[in-house]
Protein backbone atom coordinates (compact mmCIF):
# COMPACT_ATOMS: atom_id res chain seq x y z
CA UNK A 1 0.00 0.00 0.00
CA UNK A 2 1.30 3.22 -0.72
CA UNK A 3 2.58 5.81 1.92
CA UNK A 4 0.58 8.81 2.49
CA UNK A 5 3.49 10.23 4.52
CA UNK A 6 6.74 9.46 4.29
CA UNK A 7 9.63 11.21 6.64
CA UNK A 8 13.31 10.27 6.25
CA UNK A 9 15.81 11.19 8.39
CA UNK A 10 14.26 14.12 9.51
CA UNK A 11 16.00 15.96 12.37
CA UNK A 12 15.47 19.54 14.44
CA UNK A 13 17.06 21.17 16.92
CA UNK A 14 15.51 24.21 19.06
CA UNK A 15 18.78 26.35 20.95
CA UNK A 16 21.37 23.46 21.79
CA UNK A 17 18.41 20.86 22.63
CA UNK A 18 18.10 18.28 19.85
CA UNK A 19 14.45 17.81 20.10
CA UNK A 20 14.25 15.09 16.68
CA UNK A 21 17.28 13.48 16.60
CA UNK A 22 17.47 11.34 12.78
CA UNK A 23 14.45 9.95 12.22
CA UNK A 24 12.56 7.81 9.51
CA UNK A 25 8.82 6.93 9.47
CA UNK A 26 6.51 5.27 7.18
CA UNK A 27 2.83 6.13 7.21
CA UNK A 28 0.37 3.99 5.65
CA UNK A 29 -2.55 5.49 3.11
CA UNK A 30 -5.92 4.31 5.21
CA UNK A 31 -4.85 3.47 8.23
CA UNK A 32 -4.92 5.27 11.85
CA UNK A 33 -1.18 5.59 13.28
CA UNK A 34 -0.60 6.59 16.90
CA UNK A 35 2.28 8.44 17.93
CA UNK A 36 2.91 7.70 21.73
CA UNK A 37 5.27 8.73 24.02
CA UNK A 38 5.89 10.86 27.06
CA UNK A 39 5.14 14.55 27.34
CA UNK A 40 8.63 16.48 25.74
CA UNK A 41 9.53 13.70 23.93
CA UNK A 42 9.22 15.77 20.28
CA UNK A 43 5.58 14.27 18.86
CA UNK A 44 4.19 17.99 18.75
CA UNK A 45 7.61 19.36 17.35
CA UNK A 46 7.40 16.24 14.68
CA UNK A 47 3.81 16.76 14.06
CA UNK A 48 4.10 20.79 13.21
CA UNK A 49 7.16 19.33 10.34
CA UNK A 50 4.65 17.45 8.96
CA UNK A 51 2.33 20.13 8.18
CA UNK A 52 4.66 22.15 7.00
CA UNK A 53 4.72 25.50 10.08
CA UNK A 54 8.28 24.54 11.31
CA UNK A 55 11.35 24.05 9.00
CA UNK A 56 13.18 21.18 9.77
CA UNK A 57 16.91 21.21 10.43
CA UNK A 58 18.11 18.21 7.62
CA UNK A 59 16.28 15.62 6.13
CA UNK A 60 12.79 15.43 4.01
CA UNK A 61 8.88 14.99 4.49
CA UNK A 62 6.75 14.05 1.81
CA UNK A 63 2.74 14.02 1.98
CA UNK A 64 0.85 12.34 -0.54
CA UNK A 65 3.42 12.47 -3.10
CA UNK A 66 3.87 16.30 -2.60
CA UNK A 67 7.31 17.72 -0.76
CA UNK A 68 6.58 19.67 2.42
CA UNK A 69 6.25 22.48 2.29
CA UNK A 70 3.73 22.44 -0.13
CA UNK A 71 1.12 25.19 -0.47
CA UNK A 72 -1.60 22.75 -1.80
CA UNK A 73 -1.00 20.37 0.78
CA UNK A 74 -2.72 22.32 3.07
CA UNK A 75 -5.79 21.78 2.18
CA UNK A 76 -4.94 18.32 2.41
CA UNK A 77 -4.65 18.23 5.58
CA UNK A 78 -6.60 18.61 8.68
CA UNK A 79 -5.09 19.91 11.69
CA UNK A 80 -5.71 19.85 15.35
CA UNK A 81 -3.64 21.30 17.40
CA UNK A 82 -2.79 20.37 21.36
CA UNK A 83 -3.87 23.78 22.21
CA UNK A 84 -7.25 25.18 20.78
CA UNK A 85 -6.83 27.59 18.66
CA UNK A 86 -10.30 29.20 18.48
CA UNK A 87 -11.56 32.61 18.21
CA UNK A 88 -13.40 33.04 21.79
CA UNK A 89 -15.50 35.75 20.70
CA UNK A 90 -16.63 34.10 18.33
CA UNK A 91 -19.64 31.81 18.34
CA UNK A 92 -18.85 27.65 17.56
CA UNK A 93 -20.74 28.39 13.94
CA UNK A 94 -18.57 31.44 13.34
CA UNK A 95 -15.47 30.09 13.87
CA UNK A 96 -15.99 26.81 11.74
CA UNK A 97 -17.42 29.58 8.95
CA UNK A 98 -13.84 31.65 9.23
CA UNK A 99 -12.22 28.55 8.52
CA UNK A 100 -14.54 26.93 5.86
CA UNK A 101 -14.18 30.42 4.12
CA UNK A 102 -10.26 29.93 4.21
CA UNK A 103 -10.12 26.77 2.41
CA UNK A 104 -12.03 28.46 -0.22
CA UNK A 105 -15.79 26.81 0.07
CA UNK A 106 -19.17 27.87 -1.30
CA UNK A 107 -21.51 29.16 0.62
CA UNK A 108 -23.61 25.71 0.31
CA UNK A 109 -20.49 23.60 0.57
CA UNK A 110 -19.87 25.51 3.86
CA UNK A 111 -23.19 24.84 5.22
CA UNK A 112 -23.06 20.84 4.08
CA UNK A 113 -19.81 20.55 6.17
CA UNK A 114 -20.59 22.77 9.32
CA UNK A 115 -23.62 20.43 10.16
CA UNK A 116 -21.25 17.71 8.99
CA UNK A 117 -18.69 18.08 11.39
CA UNK A 118 -20.71 19.90 14.01
CA UNK A 119 -23.29 16.61 13.47
CA UNK A 120 -20.16 14.43 14.58
CA UNK A 121 -18.77 16.23 17.35
CA UNK A 122 -22.20 16.36 18.65
CA UNK A 123 -21.93 20.33 19.02
CA UNK A 124 -25.19 20.84 17.09
CA UNK A 125 -26.97 22.49 19.32
CA UNK A 126 -24.42 24.53 20.83
CA UNK A 127 -23.01 26.27 17.63
CA UNK A 128 -24.36 29.34 18.18
CA UNK A 129 -23.59 29.97 21.82
CA UNK A 130 -19.86 32.00 22.07
CA UNK A 131 -16.59 29.92 22.31
CA UNK A 132 -16.01 32.41 25.51
CA UNK A 133 -18.99 29.81 27.80
CA UNK A 134 -17.45 26.58 26.34
CA UNK A 135 -16.44 24.01 28.52
CA UNK A 136 -13.40 22.75 27.80
CA UNK A 137 -14.18 19.07 26.29
CA UNK A 138 -16.36 21.33 23.67
CA UNK A 139 -13.56 23.41 22.77
CA UNK A 140 -11.47 20.32 21.58
CA UNK A 141 -14.50 18.71 20.08
CA UNK A 142 -15.06 22.06 18.26
CA UNK A 143 -11.32 22.28 17.64
CA UNK A 144 -11.86 18.37 15.91
CA UNK A 145 -14.65 19.81 14.11
CA UNK A 146 -12.44 22.28 12.24
CA UNK A 147 -10.17 19.77 11.62
CA UNK A 148 -12.92 17.91 9.44
CA UNK A 149 -14.04 20.98 7.99
CA UNK A 150 -12.35 20.81 4.74
CA UNK A 151 -13.00 17.16 4.05
CA UNK A 152 -9.23 16.59 4.29
CA UNK A 153 -7.21 13.60 3.13
CA UNK A 154 -5.18 13.28 6.04
CA UNK A 155 -6.03 13.99 9.29
CA UNK A 156 -3.36 14.82 12.20
CA UNK A 157 -4.61 15.35 15.51
CA UNK A 158 -2.30 16.16 18.50
CA UNK A 159 -4.05 14.84 21.60
CA UNK A 160 -7.82 15.14 20.57
CA UNK A 161 -9.26 13.49 23.36
CA UNK A 162 -8.03 15.25 26.42
CA UNK A 163 -10.67 16.63 28.36
CA UNK A 164 -13.33 15.20 26.50
CA UNK A 165 -15.76 12.75 28.70
CA UNK A 166 -15.10 8.40 27.97
CA UNK A 167 -18.49 8.65 26.24
CA UNK A 168 -18.06 11.03 23.68
CA UNK A 169 -14.50 9.75 23.04
CA UNK A 170 -16.13 6.22 22.48
CA UNK A 171 -18.29 8.15 19.69
CA UNK A 172 -15.27 10.17 18.33
CA UNK A 173 -13.03 6.82 18.30
CA UNK A 174 -16.00 5.32 15.78
CA UNK A 175 -16.09 8.17 13.96
CA UNK A 176 -12.37 8.25 13.05
CA UNK A 177 -12.68 3.73 12.47
CA UNK A 178 -15.59 4.92 10.14
CA UNK A 179 -13.56 7.93 8.34
CA UNK A 180 -10.68 5.78 7.87
CA UNK A 181 -12.65 2.70 6.45
CA UNK A 182 -15.30 4.44 4.67
CA UNK A 183 -13.74 7.07 3.57
CA UNK A 184 -10.52 5.99 3.32
CA UNK A 185 -9.01 8.97 5.30
CA UNK A 186 -5.28 8.73 6.72
CA UNK A 187 -5.31 9.54 10.26
CA UNK A 188 -2.17 10.73 12.56
CA UNK A 189 -2.82 10.46 16.04
CA UNK A 190 -0.56 11.37 19.10
CA UNK A 191 -1.28 10.53 22.49
CA UNK A 192 -0.32 9.07 26.29
CA UNK A 193 -3.93 7.26 26.53
CA UNK A 194 -3.15 3.37 26.12
CA UNK A 195 -6.41 2.63 25.76
CA UNK A 196 -6.80 4.73 22.99
CA UNK A 197 -3.39 3.52 21.44
CA UNK A 198 -4.24 -0.32 21.51
CA UNK A 199 -7.40 1.29 18.75
CA UNK A 200 -4.27 2.19 16.60
CA UNK A 201 -3.58 0.03 13.22
CA UNK A 202 0.30 1.41 14.06
CA UNK A 203 2.11 2.82 16.47
CA UNK A 204 5.01 4.27 16.94
CA UNK A 205 6.43 4.89 19.93
CA UNK A 206 8.60 7.97 20.64
CA UNK A 207 10.96 9.20 23.42
CA UNK A 208 13.66 11.81 23.35
CA UNK A 209 13.23 12.40 20.06
CA UNK A 210 13.47 9.34 18.23
CA UNK A 211 11.61 6.01 17.45
CA UNK A 212 12.84 3.59 19.81
CA UNK A 213 9.36 1.20 18.96
CA UNK A 214 7.54 0.85 15.91
CA UNK A 215 4.55 -1.92 14.67
CA UNK A 216 0.99 -2.91 15.56
CA UNK A 217 0.23 -2.51 19.21
CA UNK A 218 0.13 -6.78 19.21
CA UNK A 219 4.01 -6.79 18.03
CA UNK A 220 5.10 -4.08 20.24
CA UNK A 221 3.99 -5.96 23.22
CA UNK A 222 5.47 -8.81 22.05
CA UNK A 223 8.63 -7.26 21.54
CA UNK A 224 8.62 -6.19 25.25
CA UNK A 225 6.99 -9.16 26.60
CA UNK A 226 4.61 -6.75 28.42
CA UNK A 227 0.87 -7.95 28.91
CA UNK A 228 -0.13 -4.13 28.04
CA UNK A 229 1.17 -0.76 26.57
CA UNK A 230 1.19 0.66 29.90
CA UNK A 231 3.78 -1.75 30.68
CA UNK A 232 5.58 -1.24 27.35
CA UNK A 233 5.51 2.84 27.94
CA UNK A 234 7.02 2.36 31.49
CA UNK A 235 9.44 -0.27 29.93
CA UNK A 236 10.37 2.32 27.64
CA UNK A 237 10.54 5.50 29.67
CA UNK A 238 12.87 3.50 32.33
CA UNK A 239 15.38 3.34 29.16
CA UNK A 240 15.38 -0.33 30.08
CA UNK B 1 -11.80 36.01 -0.75
CA UNK B 2 -9.69 34.45 2.32
CA UNK B 3 -8.70 38.01 3.43
CA UNK B 4 -12.64 39.56 3.29
CA UNK B 5 -13.13 36.04 5.28
CA UNK B 6 -10.43 37.47 7.75
CA UNK B 7 -12.12 41.37 8.02
CA UNK B 8 -15.31 39.65 8.49
CA UNK B 9 -14.27 37.66 11.79
CA UNK B 10 -12.27 40.86 12.92
CA UNK B 11 -15.29 42.57 12.93
CA UNK B 12 -17.44 40.06 14.42
CA UNK B 13 -14.66 39.91 17.34
CA UNK B 14 -14.51 43.58 17.85
CA UNK B 15 -18.30 43.79 17.75
CA UNK B 16 -18.56 41.49 20.62
CA UNK B 17 -15.71 43.67 22.61
CA UNK B 18 -17.21 46.45 23.69
CA UNK B 19 -14.85 47.77 25.89
CA UNK B 20 -11.95 48.02 23.45
CA UNK B 21 -14.69 49.88 21.04
CA UNK B 22 -15.29 51.90 23.86
CA UNK B 23 -11.26 52.60 24.22
CA UNK B 24 -11.03 52.97 20.33
CA UNK B 25 -13.99 55.53 19.81
CA UNK B 26 -14.60 57.64 23.25
CA UNK B 27 -11.23 57.35 24.99
CA UNK B 28 -9.83 59.83 21.84
CA UNK B 29 -12.68 62.72 22.21
CA UNK B 30 -12.21 62.10 26.07
CA UNK B 31 -8.84 62.88 26.73
CA UNK B 32 -8.75 65.44 23.90
CA UNK B 33 -12.00 67.25 25.52
CA UNK B 34 -9.69 67.50 28.86
CA UNK B 35 -6.49 68.91 27.21
CA UNK B 36 -9.03 71.03 25.41
CA UNK B 37 -10.04 72.91 28.68
CA UNK B 38 -6.96 72.99 30.57
CA UNK B 39 -5.07 74.39 27.92
CA UNK B 40 -7.87 76.89 26.47
CA UNK B 41 -9.76 77.99 30.25
CA UNK B 42 -8.24 80.79 30.14
CA UNK B 43 -9.04 82.28 26.23
CA UNK B 44 -12.49 83.41 27.50
CA UNK B 45 -13.43 86.99 27.31
CA UNK B 46 -10.72 88.25 25.24
CA UNK B 47 -10.18 92.01 25.58
CA UNK B 48 -9.76 94.11 22.41
CA UNK B 49 -9.49 98.14 22.04
CA UNK B 50 -9.61 99.26 18.61
CA UNK B 51 -8.87 102.41 17.52
CA UNK B 52 -9.40 104.64 14.52
CA UNK B 53 -11.98 102.39 13.40
CA UNK B 54 -14.57 102.07 10.85
CA UNK B 55 -18.05 100.90 10.54
CA UNK B 56 -17.42 98.07 8.54
CA UNK B 57 -14.63 96.49 10.75
CA UNK B 58 -16.82 97.18 13.44
CA UNK B 59 -19.60 94.89 12.18
CA UNK B 60 -17.36 92.03 11.81
CA UNK B 61 -15.83 92.48 15.69
CA UNK B 62 -18.97 93.12 16.96
CA UNK B 63 -20.08 89.55 15.28
CA UNK B 64 -17.10 87.58 17.44
CA UNK B 65 -16.82 87.06 20.72
CA UNK B 66 -14.41 89.59 21.51
CA UNK B 67 -14.96 92.11 25.03
CA UNK B 68 -15.21 95.04 22.37
CA UNK B 69 -14.03 98.97 23.29
CA UNK B 70 -13.73 101.50 20.61
CA UNK B 71 -11.45 104.36 21.85
CA UNK B 72 -10.04 107.34 19.94
CA UNK B 73 -6.44 107.07 21.47
CA UNK B 74 -5.08 104.05 23.31
CA UNK B 75 -0.84 103.34 23.97
CA UNK B 76 0.64 99.84 25.10
CA UNK B 77 1.35 101.18 28.70
CA UNK B 78 -2.44 101.53 28.93
CA UNK B 79 -2.59 98.00 27.56
CA UNK B 80 -0.47 96.71 30.32
CA UNK B 81 -2.03 98.66 32.79
CA UNK B 82 -5.63 97.34 32.17
CA UNK B 83 -4.42 93.90 30.45
CA UNK B 84 -6.18 93.99 27.25
CA UNK B 85 -5.44 91.26 25.16
CA UNK B 86 -4.94 93.27 21.83
CA UNK B 87 -5.10 96.44 20.52
CA UNK B 88 -6.40 96.87 16.99
CA UNK B 89 -5.38 100.29 15.37
CA UNK B 90 -6.83 100.99 11.94
CA UNK B 91 -4.80 103.79 9.46
CA UNK B 92 -5.54 104.31 6.45
CA UNK B 93 -6.67 100.83 5.46
CA UNK B 94 -3.89 99.04 7.50
CA UNK B 95 -3.98 97.26 10.53
CA UNK B 96 -1.96 96.97 13.09
CA UNK B 97 -2.31 94.55 16.01
CA UNK B 98 -0.84 94.90 19.35
CA UNK B 99 -0.99 91.49 21.57
CA UNK B 100 -0.24 91.78 24.89
CA UNK B 101 0.83 88.45 25.00
CA UNK B 102 0.88 87.78 28.98
CA UNK B 103 -0.10 84.61 28.58
CA UNK B 104 0.87 83.12 24.65
CA UNK B 105 -2.21 80.99 24.77
CA UNK B 106 -4.57 84.04 24.47
CA UNK B 107 -2.25 85.65 22.19
CA UNK B 108 -2.74 83.65 19.64
CA UNK B 109 -6.57 82.77 20.09
CA UNK B 110 -6.79 86.67 19.42
CA UNK B 111 -4.75 86.42 16.20
CA UNK B 112 -6.82 83.37 15.11
CA UNK B 113 -10.23 84.71 16.16
CA UNK B 114 -9.07 88.11 13.99
CA UNK B 115 -8.24 85.78 11.15
CA UNK B 116 -11.39 84.03 11.49
CA UNK B 117 -13.33 87.49 11.95
CA UNK B 118 -11.50 88.86 8.84
CA UNK B 119 -11.60 85.43 6.54
CA UNK B 120 -14.16 86.26 3.75
CA UNK B 121 -15.12 89.23 4.48
CA UNK B 122 -14.62 92.17 2.60
CA UNK B 123 -12.11 93.70 5.17
CA UNK B 124 -8.58 94.14 3.27
CA UNK B 125 -6.83 91.54 5.43
CA UNK B 126 -3.31 92.96 6.10
CA UNK B 127 -2.40 92.76 9.63
CA UNK B 128 0.82 93.64 11.00
CA UNK B 129 1.14 91.90 14.73
CA UNK B 130 2.92 93.53 17.41
CA UNK B 131 3.84 92.04 20.86
CA UNK B 132 3.71 93.55 24.28
CA UNK B 133 5.08 90.35 25.90
CA UNK B 134 7.72 87.24 23.68
CA UNK B 135 7.33 86.80 20.09
CA UNK B 136 5.04 85.25 17.52
CA UNK B 137 6.47 82.18 18.01
CA UNK B 138 5.11 81.45 21.04
CA UNK B 139 2.79 78.11 21.21
CA UNK B 140 0.13 76.91 22.70
CA UNK B 141 -2.71 74.69 22.34
CA UNK B 142 -3.56 75.54 19.10
CA UNK B 143 -0.37 75.01 17.67
CA UNK B 144 -0.17 71.23 18.94
CA UNK B 145 -3.87 70.76 19.28
CA UNK B 146 -3.72 69.51 15.43
CA UNK B 147 -0.96 66.94 16.69
CA UNK B 148 -2.89 65.86 19.29
CA UNK B 149 -5.43 64.74 17.23
CA UNK B 150 -2.73 62.79 15.12
CA UNK B 151 -1.35 60.77 18.27
CA UNK B 152 -4.61 60.07 19.90
CA UNK B 153 -5.06 57.39 16.07
CA UNK B 154 -1.65 56.65 16.30
CA UNK B 155 -1.57 55.32 20.24
CA UNK B 156 -4.73 54.15 20.28
CA UNK B 157 -4.65 51.70 16.88
CA UNK B 158 -1.35 51.16 17.74
CA UNK B 159 -1.89 49.46 20.70
CA UNK B 160 -5.33 47.24 19.87
CA UNK B 161 -4.09 46.44 16.43
CA UNK B 162 -0.75 45.21 18.41
CA UNK B 163 -2.56 43.48 21.23
CA UNK B 164 -4.99 41.72 18.29
CA UNK B 165 -2.25 39.96 16.90
CA UNK B 166 -0.49 39.21 19.84
CA UNK B 167 -3.36 37.39 21.26
CA UNK B 168 -3.70 35.74 18.01
CA UNK B 169 -0.09 34.65 18.46
CA UNK B 170 -0.49 33.83 22.21
CA UNK B 171 -3.94 31.74 21.73
CA UNK B 172 -2.29 29.51 19.04
CA UNK B 173 -4.55 30.42 16.66
CA UNK B 174 -2.02 32.53 14.07
CA UNK B 175 -0.42 29.36 14.47
CA UNK B 176 -3.72 27.80 13.22
CA UNK B 177 -4.28 30.21 10.76
CA UNK B 178 -1.01 28.95 9.01
CA UNK B 179 -2.44 25.81 8.88
CA UNK B 180 -5.24 26.86 6.68
CA UNK B 181 -3.67 27.82 2.69
CA UNK B 182 -4.58 31.46 3.78
CA UNK B 183 -1.21 33.36 2.54
CA UNK B 184 0.87 35.41 4.61
CA UNK B 185 0.16 38.19 3.11
CA UNK B 186 -3.85 38.00 3.12
CA UNK B 187 -3.63 37.69 6.56
CA UNK B 188 -1.73 41.22 6.80
CA UNK B 189 -3.93 41.97 4.43
CA UNK B 190 -6.42 41.11 6.38
CA UNK B 191 -5.29 42.85 9.82
CA UNK B 192 -4.55 46.09 7.70
CA UNK B 193 -7.97 46.54 6.55
CA UNK B 194 -10.04 44.97 8.93
CA UNK B 195 -8.59 46.98 11.86
CA UNK B 196 -8.47 49.70 9.20
CA UNK B 197 -11.89 50.30 8.57
CA UNK B 198 -12.17 50.32 13.03
CA UNK B 199 -9.11 52.82 12.61
CA UNK B 200 -10.81 54.72 9.77
CA UNK B 201 -14.24 54.82 12.20
CA UNK B 202 -12.21 56.11 14.98
CA UNK B 203 -9.97 58.66 12.77
CA UNK B 204 -13.69 60.21 11.24
CA UNK B 205 -14.90 60.49 14.99
CA UNK B 206 -11.53 62.44 16.23
CA UNK B 207 -11.32 65.20 13.38
CA UNK B 208 -14.98 66.05 13.60
CA UNK B 209 -15.10 66.64 16.89
CA UNK B 210 -11.80 67.87 17.41
CA UNK B 211 -12.93 70.83 14.58
CA UNK B 212 -16.66 70.59 15.06
CA UNK B 213 -16.98 70.73 19.32
CA UNK B 214 -13.79 71.37 20.48
CA UNK B 215 -13.94 74.27 17.84
CA UNK B 216 -10.04 73.52 17.23
CA UNK B 217 -8.47 75.61 14.30
CA UNK B 218 -9.29 74.50 11.04
CA UNK B 219 -8.26 76.29 8.45
CA UNK B 220 -6.91 74.09 5.80
CA UNK B 221 -9.43 71.66 4.38
CA UNK B 222 -10.58 68.90 6.69
CA UNK B 223 -10.67 66.58 3.75
CA UNK B 224 -6.85 66.62 3.79
CA UNK B 225 -6.84 66.21 7.81
CA UNK B 226 -8.43 63.11 7.40
CA UNK B 227 -6.10 61.81 4.54
CA UNK B 228 -3.27 62.33 6.81
CA UNK B 229 -5.04 61.02 9.68
CA UNK B 230 -5.78 57.76 7.74
CA UNK B 231 -2.06 57.70 6.78
CA UNK B 232 -1.11 57.81 10.54
CA UNK B 233 -3.49 54.72 11.31
CA UNK B 234 -2.51 52.64 8.95
CA UNK B 235 1.49 53.72 9.89
CA UNK B 236 0.24 52.71 13.31
CA UNK B 237 -1.57 49.58 12.02
CA UNK B 238 1.61 48.18 10.53
CA UNK B 239 4.17 49.12 13.50
CA UNK B 240 1.81 48.00 16.21
CA UNK B 241 1.41 44.39 14.63
CA UNK B 242 5.26 44.37 14.01
CA UNK B 243 6.18 45.10 16.76
CA UNK B 244 3.62 42.46 18.73
CA UNK B 245 5.86 39.91 17.19
CA UNK B 246 8.66 40.89 19.46
CA UNK B 247 6.05 40.77 22.56
CA UNK B 248 5.17 37.79 24.15
CA UNK B 249 2.58 38.85 26.21
CA UNK B 250 -0.02 41.58 26.85
CA UNK B 251 2.02 43.75 29.55
CA UNK B 252 5.19 43.57 27.28
CA UNK B 253 3.10 44.81 24.14
CA UNK B 254 2.35 48.08 26.72
CA UNK B 255 6.24 47.82 27.25
CA UNK B 256 6.20 49.42 23.70
CA UNK B 257 4.45 52.26 24.67
CA UNK B 258 7.42 54.24 26.47
CA UNK B 259 9.58 53.15 24.10
CA UNK B 260 8.35 53.79 20.79
CA UNK B 261 5.40 56.47 21.68
CA UNK B 262 6.73 58.79 24.08
CA UNK B 263 9.76 59.53 22.75
CA UNK B 264 7.98 60.27 19.26
CA UNK B 265 5.75 63.18 21.38
CA UNK B 266 8.78 64.84 21.51
CA UNK B 267 9.42 65.74 18.39
CA UNK B 268 5.68 66.66 17.39
CA UNK B 269 5.80 70.00 18.00
CA UNK B 270 4.85 70.19 21.89
CA UNK B 271 8.59 71.22 22.12
CA UNK B 272 10.08 73.47 19.76
CA UNK B 273 12.48 72.00 17.27
CA UNK B 274 14.51 75.12 16.35
CA UNK B 275 16.33 74.51 19.71
CA UNK B 276 17.41 71.37 19.50
CA UNK B 277 20.55 69.89 18.90
CA UNK B 278 21.43 68.99 14.90
CA UNK B 279 21.84 64.96 15.69
CA UNK B 280 18.29 65.52 17.81
CA UNK B 281 16.53 66.62 14.73
CA UNK B 282 17.61 64.03 13.20
CA UNK B 283 16.01 61.47 15.61
CA UNK B 284 13.35 62.69 14.66
CA UNK B 285 13.18 62.37 11.15
CA UNK B 286 13.03 59.03 11.59
CA UNK B 287 9.92 59.14 13.67
CA UNK B 288 6.43 58.71 12.08
CA UNK B 289 4.70 61.06 14.25
CA UNK B 290 7.58 63.92 13.28
CA UNK B 291 5.45 64.11 9.88
CA UNK B 292 2.34 63.43 10.68
CA UNK B 293 2.63 66.39 13.16
CA UNK B 294 4.17 68.20 10.55
CA UNK B 295 1.28 67.84 8.11
CA UNK B 296 -1.51 68.14 10.56
CA UNK B 297 0.11 71.54 11.97
CA UNK B 298 0.21 72.40 8.29
CA UNK B 299 -3.09 71.92 7.28
CA UNK B 300 -5.01 72.75 10.25
CA UNK B 301 -2.95 75.89 11.23
CA UNK B 302 -1.39 76.70 8.94
CA UNK B 303 -3.67 76.35 6.16
CA UNK B 304 -1.57 73.92 3.85
CA UNK B 305 -2.34 72.71 0.44
CA UNK B 306 -1.91 68.92 -0.42
CA UNK B 307 1.33 70.54 -2.62
CA UNK B 308 2.65 71.84 0.89
CA UNK B 309 2.02 68.47 2.61
CA UNK B 310 2.67 66.34 0.13
CA UNK B 311 6.16 65.22 1.00
CA UNK B 312 4.77 64.56 4.81
CA UNK B 313 2.28 62.56 2.84
CA UNK B 314 5.02 60.45 1.18
CA UNK B 315 7.04 59.81 4.10
CA UNK B 316 4.06 58.61 6.14
CA UNK B 317 3.17 56.03 3.03
CA UNK B 318 6.82 54.83 2.87
CA UNK B 319 6.66 53.94 6.67
CA UNK B 320 3.31 51.94 6.28
CA UNK B 321 4.53 50.12 2.81
CA UNK B 322 7.29 49.23 4.65
CA UNK B 323 6.26 47.82 8.33
CA UNK B 324 3.72 46.13 6.01
CA UNK B 325 6.59 44.17 4.24
CA UNK B 326 8.16 43.71 7.28
CA UNK B 327 5.02 42.61 8.84
CA UNK B 328 4.95 39.61 5.83
CA UNK B 329 8.36 38.89 6.37
CA UNK B 330 8.13 38.56 10.22
CA UNK B 331 5.39 35.64 9.59
CA UNK B 332 8.32 33.79 7.61
CA UNK B 333 9.16 31.80 10.85
CA UNK B 334 5.95 30.52 11.21
CA UNK B 335 5.78 28.92 7.42
CA UNK B 336 7.38 30.12 4.41
CA UNK B 337 5.00 31.15 1.92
Amino acid sequence: MQNAIHIEELSKSFKRKRVIKPLSVQIESQKIYGLLGPSGCGKTTLIKMIVGMMKPDAGGITVLGKRVPDASLLSEIGYMAQSDALYTELTGRQNLEFFAKLYGMSKSERKIRIDYAAEIVQLSNDLDVSVFAYSGGMKRRLSLAIALIQNPKILILDEPTVGIDPLLKQSIWKELERLKAEEGKTILITTHVMDEAERCDKIGMLREGEIVAIGTPMEIKAQYHAASLDEVFVKIGGGH
Amino acid sequence: MRTLALIKRIIQQLRKDKRTLALLFAAPLLVLTLMYFIFDSETSDLKLVVTGSNPLVNGVLEESDFDLTLKDKYSKEKMMEEEVDGWLHIQEGEMHLTLLNAQPQRAKAMQIMLAQSFNGNDVKQSMKADFVYGDADTNSFDVFSPMLVGFFVFFFVFLIAGIALLKERTSGTLERLLATPIKRHEIVGGYLLGYGLFALIQTVIVVLYAVKVLDIVLVGSIWLVLLTNILVAFVALSLGTLLSSFASSEFQMVQFIPLVIVPQVFFTGIFPLDGMADWLVQIGRIMPLYYASDALNGVMYKGYEINDIAMDLFVLFLFAIIFIALNIISLKKYRAF
